[in-house]
């Protein structure tokens, strides 16, 4: 969510019960502006909350000018002192998969994995027991990421490209329909296109290619992994994932108010075959 | 229509005789801007001779009047003003006109069109009249000067309308006479005969006729687009005067066609508006009366003030305290809340009520409410969930009885644990649910314990509609009403956490193992509790307590014995009891000072992770923090306290948290049915190798016998040689 917008966005986000204490939240408006100065960036958002056993990480994530750039992810413990975080890359991804369990909430703490790995010696080829430290703010970036990729939505329209290349704000975007809200084809996921080349020259043909140029939800596996809901009559849509369990979506249809923010685990709900 | 015309003609001319046809002629010839002032001018011409319906599109009076002679030249003169091209402009009416022109016994009055044809005709009547020398009267002059106001310029509707006014009257007889007319032209000429015969005073009254029937025929409604072209006409025209265009004549089909598209505009936009806003309305008005409800209270005010300040929580206070801890749902929807609380104290027979927390769903959620009812006002359908098992039992021993001859089967169904009774155990409190504060409260079922032991076993997304059925294996007995209220128990009895020493026990129990048997059940406010230090509170878990009775793995909080068996057996599941008892702490057993209510620190272990996390509230303002207790073990339980106060919420998902993935059981293995024994032994199909033996000594067999009959058959024949 928009750190400018973060008070009513907070307030539209609350259906799913996890919010911000009030001394969180006005220490995030005050501390989000210096960061945004410090780093240059274009906007702020603050992405959400990592629950862990001992603390809680605030993620921040700070966007430059071309919307789909690489962002810029941050962290903090107290919502004042914000430290960069690496930049995620499928190596990590990988090492941290075989980490299981709940976030500690100490980013230096190392979990302990043994693998059995093989080592060759001259002409042997035995196995060893190693074990593989791994930090937590590398899992800690690898589940940002993942769950960057996997669910984070934005509405169709708010986002277009220019012919030169970069994604800009749509500054014209008046919020979806009602009849739109309603639909999952009418979200994107606010990463590069994965599976837009696979389409059909026939589904191409109806696309406008300055707005339709990243991946809707419809599409996602498993289906009914998006639960779609009307709160507040019909004054407000909340897209709640059912893969990673704490992520909600929210947009006020016919009004620029949208956001998502993540307030969970951090771990993928990988049940959800069994639960649909 | 236009070949048969001149036939008609013909016929008509025949019928008519000669002197009518001079006046078709005048009638055919004058080209008015509607046609049907021609053939109307055509019928009457009739009058004299008799009005004879006629049936020629307006195309032919041109043709008519070229094949004819025109000795009434001078009309078609007078009528010039007309323009004559202006009588092609309504071909699709033409015909229609025409065959109303067949009803014309009098002259028939329709607006526009044929209240200028009326007025035509009355006018060509009056000429006819005078040609004819019929005798004037009144109404002649009265055509007479309609005729002369005929000449006026046509531009103007006021002589319109003036007719309009005349023939209203008798319009309506038209309808009725249309019909008839349509059907025998004999009978027309029967008519028009009669006016023909009589005097001139009742010829007005046919031309009346006449118009009225054109007039009905133009009000006829289409049956595809619902107009008529009396209206249509009439809304052209006064869309032409209005605006005055230049050269109106070029341009009037645009007219036309745009006056039918206006009509179309307005309806589509209705449609749209209603559509889209419904739903909001819909809540917003439900709500309204959520607000409204507080000025309905009547004389029952201070009992109810009594009762509705133990019931009624003060959820506001709650959520403030929740709020610092990050957990809340926002201002306005608790507020919501609150008064849909209100609502429900008010409506039932309340004794204590208490927001439980909201249960996320897939299509709607869950807004929870926990409740005791006042004694005796507890709800009657206890008894029929125990009916149908009885019922169960009863039939299958019927069952067994009939099939004596069969082997009897070991299988028996485990007798079903019977659910506690209400207000014990897990269904010590009764929950509502609700999707919106707004919509209406619903009761929830009491649980058996067979619910809460499958429940255990699945795990389910709620879809929000509480008669969904819960398909999964083991299956659930019970929609998702049941999963919902088992998950409910399941939460309650893990999450449900209060300080140290505000709950203790009324009466003083000893230790001993009968009353650990029956089960410490009943705890009271501790009035001398004097709070705990916050930091405490976080700093230890060993200050925080259950106080919800734990389940146990049979599904219910107090132990049932399911099997009547020996004392000695009973002794055994005795030890066994207290054994179960010990390895997952039962409330009241653990005794940790004056409380005899078991602390959280005893709660399992996840995996090396302690089931709660306890966090201050604020870091930066110690002084009025709170302590904030979360589960670890049922993502999205909070408890909180501030040292004298303390509230539990559940807001999520309503699934227990387990670090390893969710197996669904496996479904036991096939159960041996009977026993094997020398009545009833199951053999084995013969092997392929058997088989083919068997075979080859069947066929040994045959070959051998076959020998046999041979050798005894030669031997026969060598008899027989012999």
């Amino acid at each position: 969510m928009d750190a400018e917008s973060l008070l009513l966005s907070l307030e539209l986000a609350s259906g799913s019960g996890q919010g911000l204490s009030p001394d969180r939240r006005a220490s995030l408006l005050t501390s989000l502006m210096l960061v945004k100065r410090d780093y240059r960036f274009d906007r702020v958002l603050f992405w959400g909350r990592i629950l862990g056993l001992v603390a809680d990480y605030y993620i921040a994530q700070g966007v430059s000018e071309d919307q789909l750039a690489p962002r810029k992810t941050l962290y903090s413990l107290n919502c004042m002192e914000w430290s960069l975080l690496p930049p995620a890359t499928e190596e990590m991804e990988m090492q941290t998969s075989v980490v299981k369990g709940r976030f500690i909430g100490d980013p230096s703490h190392e979990y302990e994995h043994t693998e059995l790995q093989k080592v060759n010696e001259g002409k042997k080829v035995f196995e060893e027991e190693v074990v593989v430290q791994i930090k937590e703010e590398k899992r800690l970036v690898s589940v940002i990421d993942q769950i960057d990729k996997a669910v984070a939505v934005i509405p169709r329209g708010a986002l277009f490209k220019t012919p030169f290349g970069p994604i800009n704000v749509n500054r014209t975007f008046e919020g979806l329909s009602l009849s739109e809200a309603k639909k999952l084809s009418s979200y994107f996921h606010f990463r590069e296109p994965v599976e837009l080349k696979n389409k059909t020259l026939l589904e191409k043909a109806e696309l406008d290619p300055s707005l339709d140029f990243m991946d809707s939800l419809e599409h996602d596996i498993p289906k009914g992994s998006w639960s779609v809901q009307m709160e507040r009559g019909n004054a407000l849509v909340v897209l709640r994932s059912l893969l990673w369990p704490g992520l909600t979506f929210y947009h006020a249809p016919r009004t620029k108010n949208y956001g998502y923010i993540y307030v969970g685990t951090g771990e993928k709900n990988l049940d959800l075959p069994f639960m649909l | 229509m236009e070949d048969s015309v001149p036939v008609n003609q013909k016929i008509e001319h025949q019928e008519l005789g000669e002197t009518g046809r001079p006046w078709e002629e005048t009638v055919t010839t004058s080209q008015k801007p509607e046609l049907g002032l021609s053939e109307a001018l055509e019928l009457e011409q009739t009058p004299g001779t008799g009005l004879q319906p006629r049936s020629s599109p307006p195309g032919t009076p041109r043709s008519g009047a070229g094949t004819r002679d025109r000795p009434v030249d001078d009309l078609v003169g007078q009528r010039s003003s007309f323009p004559p091209s202006s009588s092609q402009e309504l071909p699709s009416t033409l015909s229609p006109l025409a065959l109303a022109r067949q009803d014309f016994m009098a002259p028939s009055q329709s607006d526009k069109t044929t209240s200028v044809t009326s007025e035509a005709e009355t006018s060509h009547f009056g000429h006819l009249e005078q040609l004819s020398d019929k005798g004037g009267s009144t109404p002649h002059q009265i055509c007479q000067s309609e005729g002369n106001t005929f000449h006026q310029p046509q531009q103007t509707k006021y002589p319109l309308h003036d007719l309009r006014d005349v023939s209203h009257t008798t319009s309506k007889q038209k309808e009725l006479r249309f019909d008839i007319f349509q059907e025998d032209d004999s009978n027309n000429n029967y008519h028009l005969d009669q006016p023909e015969s009589g005097a001139s005073e009742v010829a007005p009254s046919m031309l009346e006729i006449a118009i009225q029937n054109t007039k009905a025929y133009l009000l006829k409604t289409s049956s595809k687009s619902g107009l008529n072209l009396y209206d249509h006409l009439s809304e052209m025209l006064t869309k032409v005067l209005d605006q005055r265009p230049e050269n109106a004549v070029d341009i009037i089909e645009n007219i036309s066609q745009d006056v039918k598209m206006e009509h179309f505009s307005k309806k589509l936009d209705t449609l749209q508006n209603e559509n889209e806003m419904l739903a909001t309305y819909e809540i917003a008005e439900k709500q309204k009366i959520l607000f409204l409800q507080g000025n309905l209270e009547g004389s029952d005010q201070e009992l109810e003030d009594e009762i509705a300040e133990h019931a009624l929580p003060n959820i506001m206070e709650s959520a403030f305290y929740f709020e610092q801890a990050g957990v809340g749902l926002g201002t306005d929807e608790t507020y919501r809340i609150f008064l849909a609380l209100k609502q429900l104290t008010d409506t039932h027979p309340i004794q204590k009520c208490r927001f439980w927390g909201k249960i996320l769903g897939l299509e709607m959620n869950y807004i929870v409410a926990e409740v005791e009812f006042r004694e005796g006002e507890d709800e009657e359908e206890v008894e029929e969930e125990d009916v149908p098992e009885e019922r169960d039992n009863g039939d299958s021993e019927a069952d067994e009885d009939d099939e004596d001859e069969l082997p009897r089967p070991f299988y028996r169904a485990p007798q079903a644990i019977p659910k506690e009774e209400s207000r014990t155990g897990a269904n010590k409190y009764v929950y509502f649910v609700c999707n919106e504060p707004g919509r209406p409260w619903v009761k929830l079922p009491a649980v058996t314990p067979a619910q809460i032991v499958i429940a255990r076993k699945i795990k389910k997304f709620f879809t929000g509609r509480l008669d969904t059925p819960i398909i999964s294996y083991p299956p659930f007995p019970g929609n998702e009403s049941n999963y919902l209220r088992a998950q409910i128990a399941r939460i309650s009895a893990g999450t449900h956490v209060s300080p140290l020493g505000f709950y203790h026990f009324g009466e003083e129990e000893g230790e001993e193992e009968e009353e650990i048997e029956s089960g410490r059940d009943s705890f009271e406010e501790n009035p001398d509790f004097e709070g705990v230090q916050v930091i405490d509170l976080v700093e230890s878990l060993s200050n925080w307590v259950h106080h919800v009775q734990h389940i146990l793995p049979q599904g219910r909080c107090n132990w049932f014995n399911p099997i009547q068996k020996s004392e000695e057996e009973e002794e055994e599941e005795d030890e066994e009891k207290e054994e179960e008892k010990g390895e997952e702490p039962d409330d009241i057993e653990q005794e940790v000072g004056p409380p005899l209510l078991t602390p959280i620190s005893e709660d399992l272990e996840i995996q090396n992770t302690s089931p709660w996390t306890t966090r201050l509230s604020s870091n930066l303002i110690p002084q009025y923090a709170i302590a904030v207790l979360r589960s670890n073990l049922w993502p999205g339980a909070y408890a909180f306290s501030n040292g004298k106060k303390f509230e539990n919420l559940y807001i999520g998902w309503g699934h227990k948290y387990s670090p390893d993935s969710y197996t669904p059981p496996v479904p036991p293995p096939v159960y041996q049915e009977y026993p094997s024994g020398t009545e009833i032994t199951e053999m084995d199909d013969p092997t392929v190798e058997e088989e083919q033996a068997f075979r080859a000594a069947q066929e040994a067999a045959a070959d051998s016998t076959e020998e046999n009959e041979e050798t005894e058959e030669e031997e026969d024949e060598e008899d027989d040689y012999d």
